[in-house]
């Protein structure tokens, strides 16, 4: 099991070729609802999502570079440490404004926090999805708006999940586009969520003692519902471990509004 | 003219402060608005130089936030007088849509805290996020508008860096977060 756990973590990598996107405008979503691997325990087992805008892929170096020439106060040797965690924000570009030959362009950008990413996609008068919006968005194939039950689609996943981490991060734009016209859900970068701090999944609901109860103001906890899931699953695990100055070699993001 | 030069002084130390960038670590950075409970409009950076302790709730909460409310009223009644002068309380709200500034109000009233160092507080939905972010609060709204929280108190110096912080709630402080207001307060001017 801990070997598995030890796979699905592993940078997951795209090795399709074709595509080649250039255009990084969003995609309209229409409303909708859907059953979230999440089981929320005040909800009906539904979870609606209002029409919105995604886009279509996930910011790149170079978008986030732009961002950052634009407004230096997000440069690495700039940010506050309490918004972005020195020593890891950005870490991986050669100098605070430059790239490097080992950074591609359009590679998307990672060793991103929560607040940085947030900053961005505001500079743009977006924000961060939802984790509501995103899953809803992630359940699509390149033919169907909600493809989880179908066991191959969702081996195709674990497949992109599973696949070694020594490999360069594919450019993003390289994955089929679902149903939607979004690109790179699944198998390129994990993604911040606006709400990631909404993830407070328990390990088991029915044992929680009345001292566990007392962190919480009132009911309501998530319980992971779909537990064949594994790709959503490990998302909802990875979120609900990270705080909002955290960034990673394999956490990225995509706006919203 | 000594008076007239202690206030010269005295300014003079205050524009020093406030030129001087706040630590990078101070969550006093953050540079969403906020309003008191008299309908005060506030920046964080605004409490600067007040040791403080902050946490999150929501007015209408039943169980755990009137027991952060008892839990700050504790810390108060632990404390010296002098101590408890230098120290100030500030609660900001996750229902922004309910607590509004006249519900803060009726709550300091009927709680009848001290307004000259507690303040409740609100701000827009995206200020709580960051808020949150910042305190490291895990939150989530309900099907039924309530909301469900992580809770706890968070002990700040005067440069709004985090100290420690506790989830041991209720009237009698939790003796290690009690010490470590004491340290704070001692180490602040």
């Amino acid at each position: 099991m801990r070997r598995l756990l030890l796979t699905l973590l592993l940078v997951p990598t795209v090795a399709q070729a074709g595509g080649g996107v250039r255009d990084a405008g969003y995609v309209r979503i229409p409303a909708g609802e859907y059953k979230s691997a999440l089981r929320y325990e005040d909800g009906d087992g539904r979870t609606k999502v209002a029409a919105f805008s995604l886009m279509k892929r996930p910011v790149t170096n170079a978008e986030f570079l732009a961002f950052v020439r634009a407004y230096p106060e997000w440069r690495r040797d700039r940010a506050p440490s309490v918004f972005a965690e020195p020593g890891h924000y950005l870490s991986h570009w050669r100098s605070p404004v430059d790239l490097g030959p080992a950074n591609l362009p359009l590679q998307p950008v990672t060793q991103v926090s929560w607040f940085a990413a947030t900053a961005y996609c505001e500079a743009q008068g977006a924000r961060l999805p939802t984790w509501a919006e995103w899953e809803y968005v992630a359940a699509a194939d390149e033919t169907r708006r909600d493809a989880r039950s179908d066991p191959a689609w969702r081996e195709r996943i674990l497949g992109w999940y599973s696949k070694p981490a020594n490999v360069a991060m594919s450019p993003v734009g390289k994955g089929p586009s679902n149903v939607y016209g979004v690109q790179d859900m699944h198998g390129l970068v994990w993604e911040w969520a606006e709400d990631y701090a909404a993830m407070m999944v328990s390990g088991d609901n029915r044992e929680q003692k009345a001292d566990d109860r007392l962190k919480f103001c009132g009911a309501g906890a998530i319980a992971m519902d779909d537990r064949e899931n594994y790709a959503v699953l490990m998302r909802v695990a990875m979120l609900s471990s990270l705080e909002a100055d955290d960034s990673t070699s394999s956490l990225g993001f995509r706006c919203a509004r | 003219m000594k008076s007239l030069l202690a206030t010269a002084m005295l300014m003079l130390s205050g524009a020093v402060a406030a030129a001087t960038p706040l630590p990078a670590t101070s969550v006093l950075q953050l540079s969403s608005r906020f309003t008191d409970q008299d309908g005060k409009s506030f920046v964080l950076s605004d409490r600067r130089g007040h040791v403080q302790v902050v946490s999150m709730f929501y007015s209408s909460c039943k169980f755990v936030c009137p027991l952060l409310i008892d839990s700050g009223l504790g810390l108060d009644k632990a404390l010296t007088a002098a101590e408890r002068a230098k120290l100030r309380v500030l609660l900001i709200s996750l229902d922004p849509a309910r607590d509004t500034t006249a519900a803060l109000n009726a709550l300091a009233t009927k709680r009848k805290l001290d307004r000259t160092r507690w303040t409740l507080a609100r701000t827009d939905k995206d200020g709580v996020r960051k808020t949150a972010a910042l305190l490291d609060v895990r939150y989530r709204q309900l099907a039924d508008g309530e909301f469900n929280h992580t809770s706890g108190l968070i002990l700040l110096d005067s440069e709004g860096r985090i100290l420690t912080r506790t989830e041991k709630l209720g009237a009698t402080p939790d003796p290690a977060f009690l010490a470590a207001v004491r340290k704070a307060l001692k180490a602040s001017k």
